[in-house]
């Protein structure tokens, strides 16, 4: 589904993701573990389509095609979803509006008829109950004034609505309390399936408890310095990153 | 960007879409400004003996005037003598008996300006008085109007019917000394529209005039006098539209306001003039007089005003809130593209006691537009316990454009409250991600986040106006990213 090939971005002059490499096939579920500052959100962003990033060298195929000459909307209309780290506020435009609108866009795009305010209210709802979100938050305005807590539900809330394909976790756990992340983790699983997949970025493994992945990759310095299954996390928890980091410089000489 | 283009870039290859010519015969008389050209537009008008005496006061007055350049909007000098000050539709000169006898091009101008001069419109509720060039061309539902008492119709009707009340109340909030332009229109005025709202009356419909540009080399003088008499209630819209020309056109209007005891106007502008094109050509100077006096305790007036067109605006729709307990409300869009430029905002004046005045001003820069609000609170020594609330909030697209701020506030009493509160932000590179991500177009993310921050405003508009407002704002963004 998507494969990332030797994939080099800078920002502003600075190198920050050094050669990653990465297949997700459908299905499966991938954590990325590192700690601050070691390109994860950069890396989600670049698959989302930032164009802050200027990619040096590599590739990203997603489903065979190009990714990288796509643009955000089109990934988007693709099946590529991104919950945000720090979702953006937007003063004045109430929630059901612009998600309602961004349904609507990615199924004009593929060709499907748009839906009514009914038929999207009924969707919307249906997964509030899943996220366990007051409906009062959908009347206000996208993310302002939203928790932190709030905010990343909101963000599974869209991605429940929009359905992807594609999945990328920005650290949708951190700042949540344990029953918030429950329900949050709960929202994820039900989007698991044969044909999706989806991406975690984390630094702690506490979600893992939760969403139970498939492979672990961990980032230090902008490249995977190792990879392994749902066991490689708890490692991480026991020996901290210091442990891998000191690994993987060894292995680079 | 991965489709080669930058989000915040571009701002406008969008077409204005009112931009045509009507070919229509009209009666033009030669340019040039002289007291023989004042007799010529007063007899053409059949006026009464005060209006050509007021006309020719104003425009000795103006002679010793010089144009005000305070404002911060950079424009070539206008030349006052290579304009004409009167054209009129020829058909139109003995003035049509009913919506029938209207020229059916003039008609088709309306419809692709989507008025409803139809009766079929009827069911919409608005009553439309529409002025193209200078000449009011049809006023509907004057009729069940009339059957409540109120006088809806053009001002040179108003000057034949009403000379009583024209006299009355004419100059008595703009006067013809008040500055350059208010006392170059009332020199020139050639139409606009005038309202009375009887003792005690709401009117039950929006009232509305959509004015037009046509001719060329022509300046738009109208003058809009609007009372309500004690406790009547009258909302009343104007819209506005210009075809593309490359030469700058002028407009100058004046409009009166005039609120007794317990009265209420709701006074609501979408002004799309032509702006000009991408490179700063063409486009309307708009340098309107709007003024509201609320003579009577507990009256109330609020102007709301979206502004979208115009090479240059210049404008202050104002309050002079002289009863008591009475209210002065300005909510303010004003939005500059490419080269446009907009001078813009109010004056709360406060005389009476327990005034309140609110003031909401919403900038949109973007291209290479400067948007400037420029505001006075005045708080007299008399008006015990006034109120003022303002918050002006300017957002920029772009790295050319600018937006500015000249809150003047004067308080001479020590009973009264300001409040003042301002804000700048640029529409956000991560605001329009996140939409695109959410699979947003770029355009549709910006107009998106424009509305959004236009909202309060927006929301004071009647609901067909907003509407309108809300894809007026789509059409000048159009093209400003990529
Ligand atoms: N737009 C940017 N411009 C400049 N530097 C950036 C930008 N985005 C991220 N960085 C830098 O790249 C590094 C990786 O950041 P990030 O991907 O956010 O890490 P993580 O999500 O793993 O904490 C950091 O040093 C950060 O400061
Ligand atoms: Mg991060």
């Amino acid at each position: 589904m998507l494969i990332i090939r030797n994939l080099h971005a800078e920002a502003e002059g600075k190198k920050i993701l050094q050669g990653i490499d990465l297949e997700v096939k459908p299905g499966e579920v991938h954590a990325i573990m590192g700690p601050n500052g070691s390109g994860k959100s950069t890396l989600a962003q670049v698959v989302a389509g930032h164009d802050t990033y200027d990619i040096t060298t590599g590739e990203v195929l997603y489903e065979g095609k190009d990714l990288l000459e796509l643009s955000p909307e089109e990934r988007a209309w693709e099946g590529i979803f991104m919950a945000f780290q720090y979702p953006v506020e937007i003063p004045g435009v109430r929630n059901t509006y612009f998600l309602k609108s961004a349904l609507n866009a990615i199924r004009k795009a593929r060709g499907e008829s748009e839906l009514d305010a009914m038929d999207f209210l009924d969707l919307a709802k249906d997964k509030m109950r899943l996220l366990n979100m007051e409906e009062s938050l959908m009347e206000r305005a996208v993310n302002e004034g939203f928790s932190g807590g709030e905010k990343k539900r909101n963000e599974i809330l869209q991605m429940a609505v929009l359905d992807p394909k594609l999945a990328i976790l920005d650290e949708t756990d951190s700042g949540l309390d344990i029953d918030a992340l429950k329900i949050v983790a709960n929202g994820v699983n039900a989007l698991r399936g044969p044909n999706r997949a989806i991406v975690v970025v984390t630094h702690y493994q506490r979600l893992l408890n939760y969403i139970v992945p498939d492979f672990v990759h961990v980032l230090v310095g902008g490249r995977i310095v190792k990879s392994g299954g749902r066991e490689l996390a708890l490692e991480l928890e026991k020996q901290g990153y210091a442990g891998i980091e000191k690994a993987a410089a060894e292995s680079r000489l | 960007m991965p489709n080669g283009s930058d989000p915040v870039h571009d701002f406008t290859t969008q077409e204005y879409k009112y931009g045509f010519v009507t070919e229509i015969d009209a009666d033009t008389i030669p340019k040039g400004l002289n007291e023989d050209i004042i007799r010529l537009i007063s007899q053409k008008k059949n006026e009464p003996e005060f209006m050509l005496e007021w006309r020719l006061k104003a425009f000795r007055h103006w002679r010793t005037m010089t144009e005000p350049r305070w404002s911060n909007v950079h424009y070539p000098p206008i030349d006052y003598q290579d304009l004409h000050y009167y054209s009129a539709p020829k058909s139109q000169t003995n003035g049509p008996k009913s919506l029938d006898e209207v020229d059916p091009e003039l008609r088709r101008t309306f419809d692709k300006l989507g008025i409803p001069l139809e009766e079929q419109k009827l069911l919409a509720g608005v009553a439309v008085d529409a002025v193209f060039d200078s000449v009011s061309v049809a006023t509907t539902f004057k009729e069940k109007l009339s059957e409540l008492g109120i006088i809806f119709c053009s001002f040179s009707e108003a000057v034949q019917n009403h000379p009583d009340l024209v006299k009355k109340y004419l100059g008595t909030v703009v006067p013809y000394t008040d500055n350059f332009f208010a006392a170059l229109n009332s020199a020139v005025f050639s139409d606009g529209s005038f309202c009375y709202v009887p003792k005690g009356v709401r009117c039950p419909m929006e009232l509305s005039t959509y004015f037009r540009i046509n001719a060329a080399k022509t300046g738009q003088f109208e003058r809009t006098l609007l009372i309500a008499d004690e406790g009547a209630y009258v909302s009343y819209l104007e819209g506005c539209t210009a075809p593309m020309r490359d030469e700058n056109q002028l407009h100058a209007a004046v409009v009166e306001l005039i609120a007794l005891e317990d009265a209420q106007i709701k006074y609501s502008t979408v002004q799309n003039w032509y702006p000009g094109d991408k490179d700063g050509k063409g486009g309307i100077f708009n340098f309107v007089t709007k003024r509201g006096a609320c003579r009577g305790a507990r009256s109330k007036i609020s102007w709301t005003q979206v502004e979208t067109g115009s090479a240059i605006t210049w404008k202050y729709p104002s309050c002079l809130l002289l009863g008591d307990d009475s209210i002065g409300e300005f909510y303010s869009v004003a939005l500059t593209n490419n080269f446009q430029q907009a001078d813009t905002g109010t004056k709360m004046i406060h005389v009476g006691k327990n005034t309140r005045s609110t003031i909401v001003s919403k900038g949109i820069s973007a291209g290479r537009g400067q948007n400037s609000y420029r505001g006075l609170v005045e708080i007299h020594k008399e008006a015990a316990n006034a109120r003022n609330y303002t918050q002006c909030d300017s957002m920029l697209i772009g790295e050319k454009c600018g937006a500015h701020t000249f809150p003047f506030i004067d308080v001479r009493n020590t009973s009264s409250q300001v409040e003042h509160e301002a804000s700048t932000s640029k529409i956000g590179e991560d605001q329009i991600f996140y939409c695109q991500q959410r699979g947003l177009k770029a355009e549709d993310a910006v107009s998106m986040i424009v509305n959004g921050f236009c909202k309060e405003v927006f929301r004071e508009l009647p609901m067909e106006f907003a509407v309108e407002a809300q894809r007026l704002l789509e059409v000048s963004l159009e093209g400003s990213v990529g």
